[in-house]
């Protein structure tokens, strides 16, 4: 849908809706595919164990692209993500459960721009909130 | 900690490279396929949305035409690979000395014009600065990375500064 939300029906505390998806070699491979990253340690679960991280694990700008899909399909195809801050403290393993979280912080109007500022995170199955970070969305208003 | 572990995992190439822009480097033109196939795996298995593959759709929005994710990344596949970009991070059967494991600390990008069929997208990047502390893995460093992207009108598309993290 191209428009989806406007600036003044939003409020501070809002929740976007999750984008969700259990992470295993269907979608490393792709994202792998697409994104040229073929490195040993998210292939190989011995380059993973020796790097003191268990096993091979799941690309950050994988979880990084899941929370961008989940402010796209917010906001709609015409509105803008402006910012997005995310720091991978956590490990993504073959087979977690990725939940993205992101609540409006902010609304702020900035150079005739209707800007939204959220907090973003990704959970998993675990509860583990594995990137937190803010980001910063331009949607249209209606007035 | 050993006696062999080094009490720094700065490297004279960082002093030397700190705040150096490097030399640009121009993208492939991006195509409507590149951006269709990253969109299929970053939705995967969900179809992702129109705007990124159906032109029809594209043309009647105020884009007027098929754009790009925002993470979608045009230097993929580059056709020469240096040693250097064959595999980041350690390899099977060496065990990886302190400092040769990498991890992606994160990134801010703050976005601008959106990328498009046909686009040529040149980017440059720099070392920022870097922190070292004792975390989980030991000393650990994080290097932070500018990069800036414009398209082939001189249109800025992104500024990103990365955390690379070296333990």
């Amino acid at each position: 849908m191209a428009k989806n939300v406007y600036f003044e029906d939003v409020k501070v505390g809002d929740e976007v809706p999750a984008f969700e998806r259990k992470t295993d070699f269907m979608n490393w491979n792709r994202y792998a595919a697409v994104n040229d990253e073929f490195v040993f340690l998210h292939m190989d679960d011995e380059v993973g164990k020796a790097a003191g991280q268990g096993a091979a694990f799941g690309m950050g700008n994988l979880r990084w692209a899941y929370v961008l899909n989940a402010l796209r399909n917010w906001i709609g195809d015409e509105a803008q993500v402006r910012e997005l801050s995310m720091q991978f403290r956590a490990i993504n393993h073959k087979n977690d459960v990725l939940t993205t979280v992101a609540t409006v912080a902010q609304k702020r109007v900035e150079g005739g721009e209707h800007l939204i500022d959220l907090e973003i995170n990704v959970r998993n199955q675990d509860g583990v909130m594995t990137a937190p970070g803010h980001a910063t969305v331009v949607v249209p208003a209606r007035g | 900690m050993t006696s062999a572990e080094p009490t720094t995992l700065v490297t004279p190439d960082m002093i030397a490279s700190k705040g150096v822009w490097g030399p640009e480097t121009k993208s492939y033109p991006i195509s409507e396929s590149d951006i269709r196939k990253w969109a299929i795996a970053v939705y995967w298995p969900e179809t992702p949305p129109r705007i990124y593959w159906d032109a029809d759709y594209a043309s009647s929005t105020k884009w007027g035409g098929i754009i790009a994710p925002e993470d979608f990344n045009p230097f993929a596949w580059p056709p020469e690979r240096p040693a250097s970009r064959q595999s980041a991070g350690p390899v099977p059967g060496k065990k990886p000395a302190k400092g040769e494991n990498i991890l992606n600390g994160g990134q801010t990008d703050t976005f601008f014009i959106p990328m498009r069929p046909g686009d040529v997208i040149t980017s440059r990047s720099r070392l920022s600065h870097w922190e070292e502390r004792q975390g989980r893995n030991g000393l650990t460093i994080f290097a932070y990375n500018e990069s800036e992207w414009h398209n082939q009108k001189g249109e800025l598309v992104k500024r990103r500064i990365s955390i690379g993290v070296r333990y």
